[in-house]
């Protein structure tokens, strides 16, 4: 009797196929995407209507609270749509074993530049 | 199982093939090879958009940053993105950001499986390139004459 299946059996005994971790990938992908779709533009607005102002007005608007809030999640939606998407183009045009690298590079460096970003929001809004 | 063989355990009748013409298995055309159209166009200015766009958000940590540390940094900060070539990279980052904005809400309405119609692919297509030139054109205007 022959499988029912399209699969050869090295394939089936090796374990190959899906990679079961893609849909998590492109979900958070699309999550940020969504996420940023207000946040950007809430930004974009923020900056242009913000652009004549000087030092202390700056601070006084970055130091409300919804400021620092929607800066915050800001960053993170971000860093995280970044790492992600950039995961992507990595991922179809390296092909060596450079693709781990940098993979792991890009993750280090925008964890760390989104954590550069909140500790300054926080460094304004706590002590200004 | 793609072999003809009745029996499982039975090796299958292919020819022989070196391993060399294994390996050179047939490749699909790359991309150089077509005529850019407005769809392959717009699938890799999304991709740029968002590289830049992603160098823009370090830029924003940067100026975020300069504030944070005190007036002088920030105002250091605030003199290169008045100079003339600041203004022209800001100038790009408002363009790569609407882009790749519009761009991406075409695509957040394709994963709803909606939109694969030849005609609307285009009308969506062109839609962001207007949409995202009219929304550069526009916050700079603002900027420059509304904003006082």
């Amino acid at each position: 009797m022959r499988d029912r299946t399209t699969r050869t059996a090295l394939a089936r005994a090796i374990g190959l196929g899906s990679a079961k971790s893609g849909v998590e990938h492109w979900w958070a992908e699309r999550i940020s995407a969504v996420a940023l779709v207000p946040l950007s533009l809430w930004l974009v607005a923020s900056l242009i209507a913000h652009s004549r102002n000087g030092y202390a007005e700056l601070i006084g608007w970055l130091k409300t609270p919804a400021t620092a809030i929607l800066m915050v999640l800001l960053l993170i939606a971000s860093f995280h749509h970044t790492a992600t998407g950039i995961r992507v183009i990595i991922e179809d045009y390296v092909h060596s074993s450079w693709r781990f690298a940098a993979v792991a590079l890009l993750q280090l460096l925008s964890t760390a530049v989104a954590v550069v970003g909140i500790v300054a929001i926080l460094k304004i809004f706590f002590a200004g | 199982m793609l072999n003809n063989s009745t029996h499982r355990n039975e090796p299958a009748a292919a020819p022989v093939v070196p391993p060399a013409a294994i390996r050179l298995r047939p490749l699909s055309p790359n991309i150089q090879i077509y005529r850019p159209q407005l769809t392959s166009v717009l699938s890799i200015a999304n991709r740029i958009t968002g590289v830049i766009s992603s160098i823009g958000t370090v830029a924003l940590v940067a100026w975020l940053a300069a504030a944070a540390l005190g007036p002088t940094a920030y105002s250091g900060f605030q003199g290169e993105i008045a100079s003339v070539p600041g203004q022209v990279i800001l100038a790009g980052f408002t363009f790569a950001f609407f882009l790749h904005l519009c761009a991406g809400i075409r695509h957040l309405v394709w994963d709803t499986v909606h939109g694969f119609e030849l005609r609307t692919i285009y009308i969506s297509g062109w839609a962001v390139v207007f949409a995202s030139i009219l929304l550069t054109v526009l916050a700079w205007a603002i900027s420059l004459f509304v904003i006082t």
